[in-house]
């Protein structure tokens, strides 16, 4: 294992180089404003392409075509400029092209802040544009695991032709940590797209077109009825979470990204002092990891979402909850960052008034 | 060992995250878990700036630091700012050259360094920030001489490869300062 | 100004002290407006609008009403105000990303409806607020931290001249490029303003005053240099003067 001390920032635009990304297109703002710098040198090195856009609306339509011509596309902005890019982002999922985005979000509304946030939770998981789609979404906790769902988040996004956001936070983005670029395999999957508009009608034998527009409702019907069985198909097997200390807790915590690291030293701190607390971790914010929330034991009485957006991914909590356990939340947002000691007391009174009870 | 959590703090341009950065790079070398996470945004310029690092042996958690064990102070506005968060017997290097005395905490261990002045001694008043960083290196007693001098010849490469040595020579005054 | 006078207290502008850079422009050109808003009698009715760059917090600086835009789109926001509130003089003030880049479309068809508004452009030919990456003005082999190797011709294209554009579109009254580097070319960014002011104070359409001004935090060189830098390097390529007067069109007639 060789490890190495990178910026988040960084160490994702490596992993994207790793993952076999032929081409960026992007605009800055903080704070993921090292993703393009350091994809300005290392693109050019590598004889790949790197372009700065004139905006991020300009941006995600240079994905959207060369995504659409065959190539392995990345985008990177921050939470005001997904926001603009949303227009892109649905003909995108609409027409089929794959891509990768990262969205190191910031506080909103509006031009909010430039500190921590995940008030784009909706954004990122009830599609954000215009229209009946989804985006394949992670959420990692930390860089080796950004690294990792990055170098692989191409050929998953080849393999359902949809977008894939990455959604981390300005504290991901801006921390440094030391990751092992080689924990998992490069992408080596460099399949034709028979699909695309490549300008290889001639080898075809017949040309492509990459449209969303559909006139006929009952054609357009039909095309969203095929994408959502593609994204049926992504519920079924694309969940992805992770479990900690469920086995005998009577208080389980849901915390993705940042806040779950924070959580996770929450955790180990009450076991500590002997209070049954576990985690759930999501990592794909969509499809939401409902399988996490099967087969709790029995001893658990109460679910506690932590997030740092005002109870975003709690709707999806209570959707799954289906009202078997008390649920609470807390939540901090504006890109103020919680303290582990914050989840603790919190946890604490919970765990205080259900014994009263 | 167990987790040290590091507060360094100055204004912009005395290279506190500089600091932080070859911490973490020692840590990383010596097989430890660390984070290194800075202030960001456009208040770093004109204003204070500062990186949070920690080291652990254990996988860490939060890279954010709320109650420091360490903090390294380049500027009196700083002391202000964090002096009040540093864990009750904590390690504070403060420049003194920059910093009054007459306002520090006295439930903490102070490593006095007058930074800037040594800075100046050795020829040049950005070194500063490593007359700090080998006080703390000292005393902290977490990382070798070697293992910093293992980081600073990675960083000064190329054009600031002439850097080393005084780099070097300023990093060696602070630890001799912090054995006083 | 006459001669004499060395240093005037603030006009227009509030008491807030700015948190530009030292030796950055952008500090002399918010005094420039609100001298000229004060003078001209408008500050109690002017609105401004704050664009996303350095002078966002703009909003804190001038004595005026004033909103604050989304990245590029302050000429938009400007258009809305003004056709409601048509005696009001209506100002933007954007960096070269915000007017040359993102907002680009919002510039020119501001100008392309004549809309009565003021521009206050400051191009420092690059991004400064994000950490000086490169815009559309950054110079051939200018540095940034998105053009690592120097900006290039090929692939990122020649720096835009936003004046010159706009001087092509029949919208556009008033147009002229400006430079704060010594008091004597302050002075004549003054008039430039004044003039500015005075096209839309008189319904004569678009006006936009363009200012080379500094960023020696992200050109990476001391703040006295950084005057020299734009001395040497800007003006040769963004050659100061009128652009577009309508007193000139009037007499050609
Ligand atoms: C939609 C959107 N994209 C990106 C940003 C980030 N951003 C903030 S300021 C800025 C550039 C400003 O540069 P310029 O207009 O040249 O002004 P300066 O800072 O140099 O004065 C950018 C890209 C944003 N706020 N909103
Ligand atoms: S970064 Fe540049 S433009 Fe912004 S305030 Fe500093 S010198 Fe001025």
């Amino acid at each position: 294992m060789s490890r190495v001390l990178m910026k988040g920032n960084e160490a994702m635009a490596l992993a994207a180089i790793k993952g076999g990304c032929d081409a960026f297109f992007g605009y800055p703002i903080t704070p993921q404003n090292e993703i393009p710098e350091y994809l300005s040198e290392h693109m050019a090195k590598e004889d790949r392409v790197f372009v700065q856009a004139e905006s991020e609306v300009a941006a995600i339509n240079m994905v959207y075509g060369a995504g659409g011509a065959g190539a392995r596309v990345l985008t990177s902005s921050s939470s005001p400029g997904i926001a603009l890019k949303q227009e892109g982002i649905s003909y995108l999922a609409g027409s089929e092209v794959p891509c990768v985005i990262i969205n190191v979000m910031r506080g909103g509304p509006g031009l909010g802040g430039i500190q921590p946030s995940q008030a784009d939770y909706n954004q990122i998981t009830r599609g954000g544009g215009n229209g009946d789609y989804h985006l394949l979404s992670y959420a990692p906790e930390n860089l080796q695991e950004a690294v990792d769902l990055i170098k692989q988040s191409f050929d998953k996004a080849d393999a359902y032709r949809n977008p894939v956001m990455i959604a981390v936070d300005g504290l991901l983005g801006q921390m440094m940590e030391p990751v092992d670029l080689e924990r998992t395999p490069d992408s080596k999957q460099r399949e034709r797209k028979e699909w695309a508009t490549d300008g290889d009608a001639g080898r075809r034998g017949k040309a492509n077109t990459i449209v969303s527009l559909h006139l006929d409702p009952n054609k357009l019907e039909e095309h969203n009825l095929a994408l959502k069985e593609k994204y049926d198909r992504m519920v079924e097997n694309e969940q992805r979470y992770e479990r900690l200390e469920t086995e005998d807790a009577e208080l389980v915590f849901i915390a993705y990204g940042s806040t779950a690291r924070i959580a996770r030293s929450a955790v180990e701190s009450l076991r500590e002092e002997g209070y049954k607390v576990g985690m759930i971790r999501p990592i794909t914010l969509w499809p939401f990891p409902e399988n996490a929330f099967k087969k709790l034991p029995d001893t658990v009485h109460t679910l506690l979402t932590l997030e740092m957006s005002l109870g975003q991914m709690h709707q999806d909590v209570k959707i799954v909850n289906q009202g078997r356990y008390h649920l609470d939340l807390y939540a901090r947002t504006g890109g103020v960052v919680p303290e582990p000691e914050e989840f603790i007391e919190k946890a604490k009174a919970i765990l205080k008034k259900e014994d009263a009870a | 060992m167990t987790e040290e959590k590091v507060i360094i703090a100055g204004f912009g341009g005395q290279g506190v995250m500089l600091m932080g950065q070859l911490l973490a790079q020692a840590a990383t070398h010596e097989g430890m878990h660390t984070t290194w996470f800075p202030s960001y945004g456009p208040e770093t310029r004109g204003g204070t700036a500062n990186c949070s690092v920690v080291f652990d042996n254990h996988p860490i958690n939060s890279p954010v630091v709320s109650v420091p064990d360490s903090l390294l102070i380049l500027n009196h506005p700083s002391l202000a700012k964090f002096q009040g968060k540093l864990k009750e017997g904590g390690v504070l290097v403060v420049n003194t050259s920059l910093v009054e005395e007459k306002d520090l905490r006295d439930d903490v261990r102070i490593i006095k360094v007058d930074a800037n002045q040594k800075a100046l001694e050795i020829g040049n008043l950005k070194v500063a920030n490593m007359v700090m960083l080998g006080a703390y290196v000292k005393a902290s007693g977490i990382f070798s001489r070697e293992s910093l001098l293992k980081v600073f010849k990675e960083r000064f490469t190329g054009e600031k490869q002439k850097l080393l040595e005084m780099n070097t020579r300023a990093f060696d005054a602070g630890m001799e300062l912090a054995a006083d | 100004m006459n001669s004499d006078t060395v240093y005037r207290p603030k006009q227009g502008l509030t008491d807030r002290e700015f948190h530009y850079c030292p030796g950055c422009t952008h500090g002399i050109i918010h005094k420039l407006v609100g001298e000229v808003l004060t003078e001209q009698g408008l500050i109690g009715e002017a609105i401004g609008v704050a664009s996303v760059g350095c002078s966002v917090l703009n909003y804190v600086y001038f004595d005026c009403d004033m909103q604050q835009a989304a990245h590029g789109r302050a000429p938009a926001v400007a258009t809305g105000i003004k056709r409601v509130r048509e005696n009001h003089a209506v100002f933007t003030y954007q960096g070269d990303g915000d007017l040359a880049s993102i907002g680009l479309a919002e510039a020119v068809h501001a100008a392309h409806r004549g809309e009565n508004i003021t521009v206050i452009f400051v191009n420092n030919a690059i991004y400064g607020m994000t950490g000086g990456q490169m815009a559309p003005t950054t110079l051939i082999g200018q540095k940034t931290t998105t053009s690592p190797f120097g900006r290039e011709k090929e692939g990122t294209g020649e720096p835009l001249r936003v004046s010159e554009l706009l001087a092509t579109v029949p919208g556009a009254a008033y147009l002229e490029r400006v430079s704060v580097h010594d008091p004597k070319h302050v002075r004549k960014a003054k008039k430039a303003l004044e003039k500015a002011f005075d096209t839309q104070m008189k319904g004569k359409g678009f006006s936009l005053v363009e200012f080379i001004s500094t960023c020696p935090v992200n050109w990476g060189i001391q703040p006295r240099e950084s005057l020299d830098w734009a001395v040497e390097n800007m003006i040769p390529y963004y050659p100061l003067g009128v652009f577009k007067d309508p007193e000139k069109e009037e007499e050609d007639d």
